[in-house]
């Protein structure tokens, strides 16, 4: 008996273990409702931002901050530099993280400026494979409504987006691309790199 | 083969058989994706020399941080109506588009969306529909060719027109000939309309100065950032789900 007892308590255990893994981030698990908040309150600042009138360097300053507040940033660097990284150093890695955060910053700042009269809403958010995706329209001044996906996780153990879709065109892909071609044009020299993406921020 | 068939085209009396001779042969000459190539282009090495090419010649008319183009700055109000007047002037095709397609909802939408900004809209120049719950739902001959199965061939970057396919190509070329507004209008008006397009186009490279000059000016390889976000896009418009990076995977190994 009390073999059959443990039994089915240990299999009470594996099915409860078996159901936490499927679920992403584990026990904590992060849900639609967490994603679609995050993104509300980051398209809530990005909003206040392009309609405050500051100056353009305040501006990438306010993206900056806003950036650090709901980017995963040390995953989106990661992603970038992509299998170059297996090379690296850990000094190195954490140097290209912090050079490649401003460089972001600036970059994505630029893009928004366009945004400055506008105004994004978010319209659905959905789980999508092992994370969420969260919907919005961008309406800016003259031109016809665009979409911009966000896609939301949890890894580091705090929600946040590590990707950015507009229209289709995908930001990993499109960093991860310019990271490379950066990267040829310095002999594949990683520390060559990083002092490039700081001249570049 | 691009050469001789835009040659064909500039020729007068060949376009009643076209279309169908020309598109097989186009078809049947597609490139076929090299096994385990992400992105299928084996003219890279041309393609380059006229992404250069077109590079140079938009630095010419549009310049960059550090020069300026040949090209004064339209007012944007007025590149705004040039703008609306070109979209306008592309429903017929669109609405024809969609019905090849077997989808007469975007077909009725773009009717209607056509016959109100061509009234109350001054002949297009203003976007009326739009404001009254109208969008646009473009189609184009390259994505009637998609929606038939035909598949989309090897990244091309042609001349003046930038990033393309070879499917878009041909839909682009085919778009051209079957425009239902040739049959509208008389040839002074045809030449009227082609200036008005063109003056939307650098209307709207002026306007989008910011986008286009960091993507072309800005990155550190112009010519993979164009094809990238052109296929990305494009496939966006084409509603073909892009394969998605798994973000719980080690970002160094993939």
């Amino acid at each position: 008996m009390p073999s059959n007892l443990s039994r089915r308590a240990f299999s009470a255990l594996g099915l409860g273990l078996a159901a936490a893994s499927l679920m992403p981030g584990g026990a904590q698990a992060l849900n639609v409702d967490e994603a679609r908040a995050l993104i509300d309150k980051l398209i809530g600042e990005i909003n206040s931002v392009i309609n405050s009138g500051q100056s353009e360097s305040a501006m990438f300053k306010s993206f900056e901050g806003i950036f650090a507040r709901y980017a995963d940033e040390g995953y989106i660097a990661a992603s970038a530099l992509g299998p170059a990284g297996k090379k690296a150093s850990a000094a190195q890695k954490q140097a290209f993280a912090s050079a490649f955060k401003r460089y972001i910053a600036v970059k994505y700042g630029k893009r928004f400026r366009e945004f400055i009269g506008g105004k994004i809403e978010v319209r659905d958010a959905r789980p999508l494979k092992n994370f969420f995706e969260v919907v919005s329209t961008a309406k800016l001044q003259g031109q016809s409504p665009f979409e911009v996906r966000w896609h939301v996780f949890d890894k580091s153990g705090k929600v946040r987006f590590f990707n950015l879709i507009i229209e289709g065109v995908n930001m990993l892909a499109s960093e991860r691309t310019e990271i490379g071609a950066m990267l040829d044009k310095q002999g594949g020299n990683i520390d060559k790199l990083i002092a490039a993406l700081k001249a570049a921020g | 083969m691009f050469q001789s068939l835009l040659k064909s085209l500039r020729r007068p009396g060949v376009r009643a058989t076209f279309p169908v001779l020309a598109l097989a042969a186009l078809l049947g000459a597609c490139a076929r994706p090299e096994p385990g190539a992400e992105i299928n282009d084996p003219y890279e090495r041309g393609n380059r020399s006229v992404h250069r090419f077109n590079t140079a010649v938009d630095k010419f008319f549009f310049g960059n941080d550090e020069q300026k183009g040949v090209i004064p700055i339209i007012p944007r109000p007025v590149s705004i109506g040039f703008s609306n007047f070109a979209s306008n002037l592309g429903q017929p095709s669109a609405v024809l588009n969609s019905l090849l397609q077997g989808k007469p909802g975007p077909a009725l939408q773009n009717t209607l969306r056509f016959a109100v900004n061509s009234t109350i809209g001054i002949g297009g120049l203003f976007d009326p529909a739009s404001k009254i719950g109208i969008p646009a739902d473009p189609a184009d001959f390259g994505e009637t060719l998609h929606v038939w199965g035909v598949a989309e061939g090897a990244y091309l970057e042609v001349p003046f027109l930038g990033p393309s396919t070879e499917r878009d190509l041909a839909g682009t070329i085919v778009d051209i000939v079957i425009d239902p507004v040739n049959a509208l209008v008389d040839t002074n008006e045809a030449a009227y309309i082609t200036v008005g397009r063109l003056t939307a186009k650098v209307g709207n490279r002026q306007r989008f100065a910011d986008t286009y000059e960091s993507i072309l000016y800005d990155s550190a390889d112009s010519y993979a950032q164009a094809r990238l976000l052109y296929l990305q896009n494009r496939h966006f418009e084409l509603g073909i789900e892009e394969e998605t990076f798994d973000p719980y995977e080690d970002p160094y190994a993939q």
